[in-house]
């Protein structure tokens, strides 16, 4: 660690103003503050500077993640196995779909990150950390067998329309990673969608025995054949197909509790997507006039990417509601609606995406109403005082 | 009498022709015309087939309203120009049904909602009502080419990433697909022109510092 500081130290000077590589400070900088805490000290103002900036934010998302990337790798292993009928053994699955996910994530951050530099260094600004999250979560939002280049067209296109061309990280509207599933959602829908996309090996039928459908348990229920959903537990604990890594509500809880309990996701967010998809399924429930609205409601939120979206998704500090009340609002709106798509627009099994993605975009509105809200109660106040 | 001795193409004449080309772009500067530029620009040819309808319709009712400009009274020169416009555009309409049925088809209703394109109600009250038919001619040429050219760059992107053609002609080569290249399905829906617009404004603006409004 040392030497490292040491040598970090001996070529600063040269990314400074007036040294060689002065365009390529940004560069520096972002790898600098990466491996240290910055000793930058506040001169004027409040004076009161925690150490936790954003790297350190995303940092701990990431680490958050980490539960649903191991079981996701375990998950593509323990499914390819099972539809070639092989026997494996637990570290035969893990190896399997480590060695399917790594090249998404490479490629994930690297085309991510390349054009964050790129925007820094021309935009002469530091490069955003944001992307240290959006590069983990675009990988765990897709199937397995997505083809590396679409990964990385659709990390380009969230990266640069979904958040450069607003500004950069802090005034995206959307959140990239879902935009890089939309993009590949409504461009490569055969990619995206359908039953053999969740099996690794299944779109060119490399051995795939016949009895295996490959759909998942949102597509079946979707499809009517209620009966066909796996047993909860198997829910729970993730062993459905999926994508990579939306399958395990366990692995999720794992990392919704590391958000909460650090303070970087939030609870009001959290709680109000899972109470909004409850009271939407309640709902659904109640004028039940299909198999799929029959569905308990509480198992919707063991159902695809639900609980995926609510805990990492929606709690994205940028491109949610900013404000207590606004929060809630947001988080209820997000569940309520993700779930009304799931079931009723049969063109859409997964609806988080898009009940996110929605909200994103009313987030500000949102914002707007409840402060103007509160003003108008304090003059109220104020009045009624006078 | 005295502007009978300005040249036909003097500099501000050809300014009326070449500004709307990027200036004073009406999709990209004005932001109008853009529900059509959505709708057909998912293959060149209809594009390049309504740019032409627009270039006629725009052409021929500015000059009509500039003719008239002295007799119309300002009550009910909207419907005036509304009729004319319809004139032309039925015109159109009948002559594509004619002779080019298919891609008729293919524009469907969007031939008709030429009415409609703020483009030319906006050129006609803003420039044939006041100006001679020879500047006005110029001004309807410019400002539909300026359209009519967006529309045929935002085709030609979504026609070749959507479906691999251009003009209906294959030209991503069938070893691609072989490969494990894919269209792009999303470049054949609405929401994708809109941001290959966005892309287009980005781009001029980058280029044309002039555009860039300082607050």
């Amino acid at each position: 660690m040392k030497s490292l500081r040491r040598y970090l130290d001996k070529i600063k000077p040269h990314f400074e103003k007036g040294g060689k590589f002065e365009k390529l400070h940004s560069t520096f900088d972002a790898f600098e503050t990466f491996m240290f805490t910055p000793d930058a000290v506040t001169s004027k103002g409040s004076h009161i500077r925690d150490s936790v900036d954003m790297k350190r934010t995303m940092a701990i998302v990431v680490f958050a993640l980490v539960p649903s990337v191991l079981f996701g790798m375990w998950n593509i292993g323990f499914h390819h196995f099972k539809a070639t009928g092989q026997e494996g053994t637990l570290l035969e699955m893990f190896w399997l779909g480590f060695l399917r996910i790594l090249p998404i994530i490479v490629v994930s951050y690297g085309v991510g990150l390349g054009i964050e530099f790129a925007f820094a260094q021309y935009r002469g600004h530091e490069v955003n950390e944001g992307f240290l999250v959006s590069g983990m979560l675009i990988p765990l939002v897709l199937p397995v067998d997505v083809p590396l280049w679409m990964v990385a067209l659709a990390t380009a296109f969230a990266v640069i329309i979904g958040k450069e061309v607003f500004g950069g990280t802090g005034m995206n509207i959307l959140n990239p990673a879902l935009t890089a599933r939309a993009f590949l959602f409504f461009a490569y829908p055969s990619y995206m969608s359908g039953n053999e996309v969740w099996t690794h090996g299944m779109i060119k039928g490399e051995g795939i025995a016949d009895t295996f459908s490959g759909a998942t348990p949102l597509a079946e229920a979707a499809a009517g054949n209620v009966d066909n959903l796996p047993e909860v537990s198997e829910m729970f604990f993730g062993t459905i197909l999926g994508s990579i890594g939306e399958t395990s509500t366990l692995a999720i809880l794992i990392g919704a509790v590391i958000l909460l309990f650090t303070g970087v996701g939030s609870a009001r967010i959290m709680i109000s997507t899972f109470i909004g998809g409850l009271v939407m399924g309640l709902l659904l429930n109640a004028f039940a006039v299909n198999p799929f609205m029959e569905v308990p409601a509480w198992q919707h939120l063991l159902l695809g990417g639900f609980a995926f979206g609510a805990v990492f998704m929606a709690t994205d500090p940028v491109s949610a509601s900013q404000t207590p009340k606004g929060k809630i609002i947001y988080g209820f709106l997000i569940g309520f609606l993700a779930i009304l798509i799931r079931v009723v627009n049969p063109a859409y099994p997964e609806g988080v995406m898009l009940a996110i993605l929605l909200m994103n975009v009313f987030a500000p509105l949102i914002d707007h109403y409840v402060i103007e809200n509160n003003i108008k109660k304090r003059l109220k106040r104020a009045k009624v005082k006078a | 009498m005295s502007e009978e001795k300005e040249p036909l193409f003097s500099g501000k004449n050809i300014k009326l022709l070449t500004e709307p080309l990027n200036d004073s772009n009406p999709i990209t500067v004005q932001v109008l015309g853009i529900c059509s530029a959505l709708a057909i620009t998912v293959k060149v040819k209809p594009a390049f087939v309504m740019a032409v309808s627009v270039v006629f319709v725009m052409a021929v009712s500015n000059v009509v309203i500039s003719l008239l400009r002295k007799t119309v009274p300002p009550r009910i020169r909207i419907i005036v120009q509304l009729v004319v416009i319809a004139a032309m555009v039925i015109l159109v309409d009948q002559f594509l049904k004619a002779f080019l049925f298919d891609i008729s088809k293919q524009l469907s209703v969007f031939v008709g909602l030429i009415i409609t394109n703020c483009i030319i109600m906006g050129r006609l009250e803003a420039f044939a009502l006041s100006n001679k038919p020879w500047p006005a001619f110029l001004d309807g040429l410019g400002n539909a080419a300026g359209y009519g050219v967006i529309l045929i760059i935002v085709a030609f992107f979504r026609e070749f990433l959507g479906s691999g053609t251009i003009w209906g002609y294959q030209v991503i080569p069938e070893g691609f697909y072989n490969f494990g290249y894919e269209n792009n399905g999303f470049m054949i829906l609405p929401p994708m022109a809109l941001i290959v617009v966005g892309i287009i404004i980005w781009v001029q603006r980058a280029k044309n510092k002039k555009l860039v409004e300082s607050n």
